[in-house]
C-alpha cells in the first residue's frame, strides 16, 4: 500500500487527514477553495497541538522544571526544522512572530528606523498584500522615505524593466512579494534580489503565498529578509516566520521589549539578549510553535514537489474549465503561477458570486484580496477567488463550473 | 397594510422555497423588479456605507407618510433584492413606525446565511439608516407641516 503513494499522491486518503472537510455546508458536501487565505491543518497538526497541552505545556527557557524543559525543547527544535526548511545558514536566524504581517512590521520598525532616512527609496510592487504596503507607508511617513512601486502589467507579472529603472543609488530597500496572494503569479524573486543588491540595497521578501507551494532556498536567493506565516502552510495561526541575515539582524535594534529579549536590567540601563531571543519578547505563541514543525513534517511527507504538482494539474484544469464560461474573464494570466485563480464575471458582483457558491457549499474568496491598488490597476473592485490545496480535487473544480453556471443562470 | 402584515405577507412567500438558492433566486427577482433610482439620487450622502456593493437609500415624506428610494450598482443583484424587500415593508408608513419596527421577517424567511454572507453588515446599514430616516420625520412633523401639503 504505502509504496504506491510515493510518487502519485492518494488524494482520497489525504483528505482522511483534514476532517474539517468531512463535512456539509448548505446541504451539500463542502468544497473548500480559500486556501490562500488559510488552509486547513491536518490531524498530526491538531495532535500536536493537543499533545503539546495535554502533555507538557510550560513557560519556555526559564524553567528549570521538566515540563519547562520539554516545552523548550520542542520550541527550539521548531526553529531547527524552519531552519532546514528555509535552508538558511544559521538557527539563530530564526526569529518567531505573529504571521508575515508582524515580521513584516518588525523589520519596517527596526531596520527601516535604525537605517532609512529622510529622501532614502524604498520599492514595493503594484500586487502587494496591504501588509507589505502599509508597514512601508508609516515609516514614509515617520522618517521621509519615498515610497516607489514597480509596475504590473495586463497578465499580471511585474514589469521588471520599469523596475530597473526605478533602481538607483537612492534605493535603499525593496520589498515585494514572491508569490501573489490575489493573481497566483511567482515573482522572479531571484533576479529582483540580485539587482536590488547590484545597488546596495537591502530586500525583503513576503512569502506568505510561495511557502506551501514553493521550495524555499534563502541561502540561494541569498535574500536578506524572507517571511511568512504558518497558518498558510497546513499549521496553526498566530505564528509566522522572520528569516534575516545574521549580520543585519545583529545590527537591529530590537523590537517590543520585556520577557526573553533582554539579558539585562537594571532602572540605568538594560542589555538585550542575543538572536534570535532579542526579537522574541514576552511568552511566545509555544504550542503553535511547536506544531509548526509537525505541519513542515507533513508536507514533506508527501513532497512538496508532489504537492506543487498535484495543485499545479488543478489550476490547469481549472483555467480551462472556467475559460468556457462565457463572460468569465481571468485576472491574472501569469506564465508562471501557483494554484490560485481570480476572475470577474460580465453583470455580476462578485459578492454575488460569492454568496450563491457559498449556498451551494463551495468556499470561495471574494474582493479586492487585501490588495486594492492592484484592484485599481485592473479598473475592478475585486474578484471571485479559489485557491487550491494538496486537498482539492478535479470534481471539486467541476461543482465550482455548474455552481457558476447557477449563479449566470439566477443573475442574468 | 401594516408593516407587521407585510412582514407575515413575506414570510409567507418565503416559506414556499425550500431550498436556500430558490429563496436568493426570488430576492434577485424583487431587485430586478425595483423601478430604478434617478441618477441625481445616488449621492454620496444617500450611500450606504457598510456595503461591498454600492447602495443607496433616499426618502420623502408625502402627507404623514414616508416613501423610500432605493438602488444598487447594477450588478449588486442580492443588494438590490434586499433594498426592494425593505422598501416593500416600510415604504408608505408612518416615520414613527418605522422608526420603532421590529424587523422580525429577516431571521423568520431564513435569509440569515444570506446576511451573514454580506459580512460587512451591509443589511444591518440599510436597515439603521432606513430607520433613521424614520427618527427624523418624526421629529420633523411634530413641528414643521410639509409645505407641499399646505
Ligand atoms: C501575500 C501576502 N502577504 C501577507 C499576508 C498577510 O499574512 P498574515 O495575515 O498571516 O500576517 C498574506 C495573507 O493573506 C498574503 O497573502
Amino acid at each position: 500500500m504505502q509504496s504506491a503513494i510515493e510518487n502519485t499522491l492518494d488524494i482520497e486518503q489525504i483528505r482522511r487527514d483534514f476532517p474539517v472537510l468531512d463535512q456539509t455546508v448548505n446541504g451539500r458536501p463542502l468544497v473548500y477553495f480559500d486556501n490562500a487565505a488559510t488552509n486547513q491543518k491536518p490531524l498530526p497538526v491538531i495532535h500536536a497541538l493537543t499533545r503539546y497541552y495535554e502533555g507538557y505545556n510550560a513557560n519556555i527557557h526559564r524553567g528549570i522544571h521538566h515540563l519547562a524543559e520539554q516545552a523548550t525543547a520542542a520550541f527550539e527544535a521548531s526553529r531547527r526544522a524552519v531552519q532546514s526548511f528555509l535552508n538558511a545558514k544559521h538557527w539563530e536566524e530564526i526569529i518567531f512572530t505573529y504571521g508575515t504581517t508582524d515580521g513584516i512590521n518588525l523589520v519596517a520598525q527596526t531596520y527601516g528606523r535604525r537605517f532609512l532616512g529622510k529622501g532614502d527609496e524604498i520599492i514595493i510592487s503594484t500586487m502587494e498584500h496591504h501588509s507589505n504596503i502599509v508597514p512601508w507607508q508609516m515609516l514614509c511617513e515617520e522618517r521621509g522615505c519615498i515610497l516607489k512601486v514597480i509596475p504590473v502589467d495586463d497578465n499580471g507579472e511585474l514589469i521588471l524593466e520599469e523596475y530597473e529603472k526605478l533602481l538607483s543609488e537612492r534605493t535603499k530597500f525593496v520589498s515585494v512579494v514572491h508569490v501573489s496572494n490575489s493573481l497566483g503569479t511567482i515573482n522572479p524573486v531571484k533576479t529582483i534580489i540580485d539587482l536590488a543588491h547590484g545597488v546596495g540595497a537591502v530586500v525583503l521578501i513576503d512569502g506568505a503565498q510561495a511557502s506551501s507551494h514553493l521550495e524555499l532556498d534563502v541561502q540561494a536567493l541569498d535574500t536578506d529578509f524572507y517571511v511568512f506565516s504558518a497558518h498558510k502552510l497546513y499549521g496553526p495561526t498566530g505564528m509566522g516566520v522572520l528569516y534575516g541575515k545574521k549580520e543585519i539582524l545583529d545590527a537591529m535594534p530590537p523590537y517590543r521589549g520585556g520577557g526573553e529579549m533582554i539579558k539585562e536590567v537594571t532602572f540605568e540601563k538594560t542589555t538585550y539578549n542575543d538572536l534570535p531571543y532579542k526579537f522574541e519578547a514576552g511568552t511566545p505563541n509555544i504550542a503553535d510553535v511547536v506544531a509548526v514543525k509537525t505541519a513542515l513534517e507533513y508536507m514533506a511527507g508527501l513532497g512538496k514537489e508532489n504537492i506543487a504538482a498535484h495543485e499545479h494539474d488543478l489550476l490547469q484544469y481549472a483555467t480551462e474549465q472556467l475559460s468556457e464560461l462565457e463572460g468569465l474573464r481571468i485576472i491574472g494570466q501569469a506564465k508562471h503561477k501557483i494554484g490560485v485563480i481570480s476572475w470577474v464575471m460580465d453583470g455580476i458582483h462578485h459578492q454575488d458570486t460569492g454568496v450563491i457558491l457559498d449556498q451551494q457549499g463551495i468556499a470561495v474568496r471574494t474582493g479586492h484580496h487585501c490588495c486594492q491598488p492592484l484592484m485599481q490597476r485592473f479598473g475592478i473592485t475585486g474578484t471571485t477567488r479559489a485557491s487550491f490545496a494538496v486537498y482539492n480535487t478535479k470534481d471539486e473544480v467541476d461543482r465550482l463550473v455548474t455552481g457558476l453556471r447557477r449563479v449566470q443562470k439566477m443573475m442574468l | 397594510m401594516t408593516i407587521n402584515e407585510k412582514q407575515d405577507e413575506i414570510i409567507e412567500e418565503f416559506d414556499l422555497f425550500e431550498d436556500q438558492l430558490d429563496k436568493t433566486q426570488y430576492i434577485i427577482d424583487l431587485g430586478k423588479k425595483l423601478p430604478p433610482m434617478p441618477e441625481s439620487a445616488r449621492t454620496d450622502q444617500n450611500r450606504i456605507m457598510g456595503c461591498q456593493s454600492k447602495v443607496w437609500v433616499d426618502a420623502e415624506l408625502k402627507g404623514d407618510r414616508l416613501h423610500f428610494y432605493g438602488d444598487s450598482e447594477p450588478t449588486a443583484q442580492i443588494s438590490k433584492g434586499l433594498v426592494s424587500l425593505l422598501i416593500r415593508v416600510l415604504s408608505g408608513e408612518k416615520p414613527e413606525d418605522i422608526a420603532n419596527a421590529d424587523l422580525y421577517f429577516i431571521p423568520r424567511v431564513g435569509m440569515g446565511n444570506l446576511i451573514t454572507s454580506l459580512r460587512s453588515g451591509g443589511l444591518a446599514s440599510m436597515v439603521e439608516r432606513m430607520k433613521a430616516f424614520g427618527r427624523a420625520y418624526a421629529q420633523q412633523t411634530v413641528t414643521v407641516q410639509d409645505p407641499s401639503n399646505a
